[in-house]
């Protein structure tokens, strides 16, 4: 619940009244349950088949799914059972995901209070910057870093999507810092003499939790597609691991034949991003209902 | 108006060198060449070839070398297909890219804004309901996965359309790869639309229009439209962003003869000046579309131009 209690723009009153809007979204309760579940799954999942991920089974290769099979979700052509995989998949996808989303945040709410704390030409340089960043394809710029530092290369792949995460998040925080700071209560920290570093750190940063919690949980979506995107095209994650990327790669190149390579992982991706949207949406109305 | 498009189109001039500028070094500075083989070349041929491209000489020489070419228009040749230029590559390809980018762009807004409108002027209806709950599965669906699913389902299963491959002037071969890249791109514009007449309709000049004895399509079209629009408007900028890149995947998918699929492949053989070539059309095209959208804006919004 710490999410809902950090919405509070204001103390008290607004904070039940988020409370209770996020109570009344049935889509977003829903989607958090099932978000739950998955990652109870990714976690728990792995120990509750006997295969291991890369385990190869000579007796049943691009074997249907089917209930009573050695295998209920299928195989793929070299005979891994690809319920584990799915699961392997969803767990890599997921910390990939959520930690290029910390660094995001990161760089994004360094960047945006910094701008909106200081103002002035500081602040209209470092938003120039973020608005030329927007208009780039970075995505290119991803695939350049992807190819070039090493493919599979898991550490330099969170970095290149943190990196490219975080630009509304600078966005937003700024725009909150610049509320902020007119505060009373900055102020009277001014006036006792304390440093910047000290104001942003204890005053503004924790003043911004709940709007960085909301946009971060739309951000963990984003780059689990970016992750899975440069998956798919082959630069990301590399055999024998997997993600849901690389998975859904394979289950497209096998359609003809092994269709259920395709749907299974395709599915349960489709089921995490739609789970994190879902959920972010209800995040950011409960906060601000006029935010659209 | 003149001079605010000016202005802004002179501002992507140094937005597109900061870009060549960070990817030439970026490329460069990463382990391996393009003449890396399986098979080590001797030697000399090794220095002949690395002479032959100018790759012997220092980083900067070589970076003000290739402005200079870009300057007068020259992107140079491919390193690894032999006899192509990097333009007559780009030539090849941009126009398969640009139809199914188009036609993506079009179908989305065709599609997105009208859906966006009858949702919003159904609030609460099953319309509405409809509308939402559709465009919230859209934007969630990667097109890597919508691509596959579309052409297991009208390529394979009911076998309507091809599953791949590109034949010049057959719009058939268009549809999966342009609705695979529609479909997030019109699910965002119709719930922005939808988002946009809500709050413009509850604006007090819409209510001193109705108060007026206006009818409700007349404040509709001449009073609330245009404002409406401003927010879907600025969103067609990031919209042509993403269609471009989802360009590289739906070329991947559907084995299309486009020039996404240079960019994966000169970055991972090194062929620096074709990468180089792909940077600079995509960064130049979204830099383009959304400076377009910037002045459509600027034409709604006349407050824009003065700023």
């Amino acid at each position: 619940m710490s999410e809902a209690q950090a919405l509070a723009p204001t103390p008290v009153r607004a904070r039940s009244g988020g409370r209770r809007r996020l109570r009344q979204n049935r889509a977003a309760l829903g989607a958090a349950v099932v978000l739950a579940a998955l990652v109870l799954l990714a976690i728990l999942g792995p120990w509750l088949s006997p295969y291991a991920y890369d385990a190869l089974d000579w007796q049943h290769l691009a074997a249907p799914p089917g209930l009573t099979a050695s295998h209920w979700l299928g195989t793929d052509p070299l005979g891994r059972d690809l319920y584990v995989r799915t699961l392997y998949g969803l767990r890599l996808s997921l910390v990939i995901g959520v930690l290029a989303t910390a660094v995001s945040v990161g760089i994004g709410v360094a960047w945006g209070t910094v701008a909106g704390y200081f103002g002035g030409r500081t602040d209209s340089w470092m938003m120039r910057t973020v608005d030329v960043l927007y208009a780039l394809p970075y995505l290119f710029v991803v695939i350049i870093l992807a190819t070039v530092f090493g493919r599979g290369n898991i550490a330099m792949l969170l970095l290149a999507i943190g990196a490219v995460g975080w630009l509304t998040m600078a966005r937003v925080v700024r725009g909150q810092t610049l509320s902020l700071k007119r505060r009373e209560f900055i102020e009277a920290a001014r006036a006792t003499g304390l440093g910047t570093p000290a104001i942003l750190l204890r005053h503004v940063i924790p003043n911004l939790a709940g709007t960085v919690a909301v946009y971060a949980t739309l951000t963990i979506p984003e780059l689990i597609t970016y992750e899975s995107f440069l998956s798919f095209l082959g630069l990301g994650v590399q055999e024998p691991h997997a993600s849901l990327g690389s998975l859904v790669n394979d289950g497209a190149r096998q359609m003809l034949t092994a269709p259920w390579m395709l749907l299974v992982p395709a599915g349960v991706l489709v089921a995490l991003l739609l789970c994190f949207n879902l959920l972010g949406d209800g995040l950011r109305d409960a906060l601000d209902p006029t935010a659209r | 108006m003149l001079g605010y498009a000016v202005r802004r189109i002179a501002g992507t001039v140094p937005v597109l060198l900061i870009l060549v500028t960070l990817s030439f070094f970026v490329t460069r500075l990463a382990p391996g060449g393009p003449f890396d083989e399986e098979r080590a070349l001797t030697p000399q041929v090794r220095a002949n070839l690395d002479h032959l491209y100018g790759l012997d000489r220092p980083l900067g020489v070589q970076y003000l070398h290739y402005l200079d070419g870009l300057a007068h228009g020259d992107l140079g040749v491919s390193y690894k297909l032999r006899d192509e230029s990097v333009a007559g590559l780009i030539a090849q390809g941009l126009p398969v890219s640009a139809a199914v980018g188009f036609a993506a762009l079009g179908l989305a807004t065709l599609c997105g804004i009208p859906l966006g409108l009858w949702a919003a002027l159904r609030r609460g209806g099953a319309v509405d309901y409809a509308v939402t709950a559709l465009a919230t599965l859209a934007i969630a669906l990667p097109a890597f996965v919508t691509g596959p699913l579309l052409a297991l389902l009208f390529g394979l299963a009911l076998r309507w359309l091809p599953v791949a491959g590109w034949q010049p002037g057959d719009p058939l071969y268009l549809i999966l790869p342009a609705v695979t890249l529609a479909l997030p791109v019109g699910a965002a514009i119709a719930r922005m639309m939808r988002g946009s007449l809500l709050e413009t309709l509850s604006a007090s000049f819409v209510r001193t229009a109705r108060a007026r004895g206006l009818g409700p399509w007349r404040v509709l079209l001449r009073h609330a439209l245009r404002p409406a629009l401003l927010p879907v408007v600025s969103y067609l900028g990031p919209a042509a962003t993403y269609v471009f890149t989802g360009s590289l995947v739906v070329e991947t998918v559907f084995a299309l003869p486009g020039t996404g699929r240079y960019m994966v492949e000169g970055a991972l053989d090194r062929d620096y000046t074709l990468v180089m070539g792909m940077i600079i059309l995509y960064g130049a095209l979204t830099l383009l579309l959304n400076l377009a959208a910037d002045l459509v804006y600027g034409w709604l919004d006349p407050r824009v131009r003065h700023e």
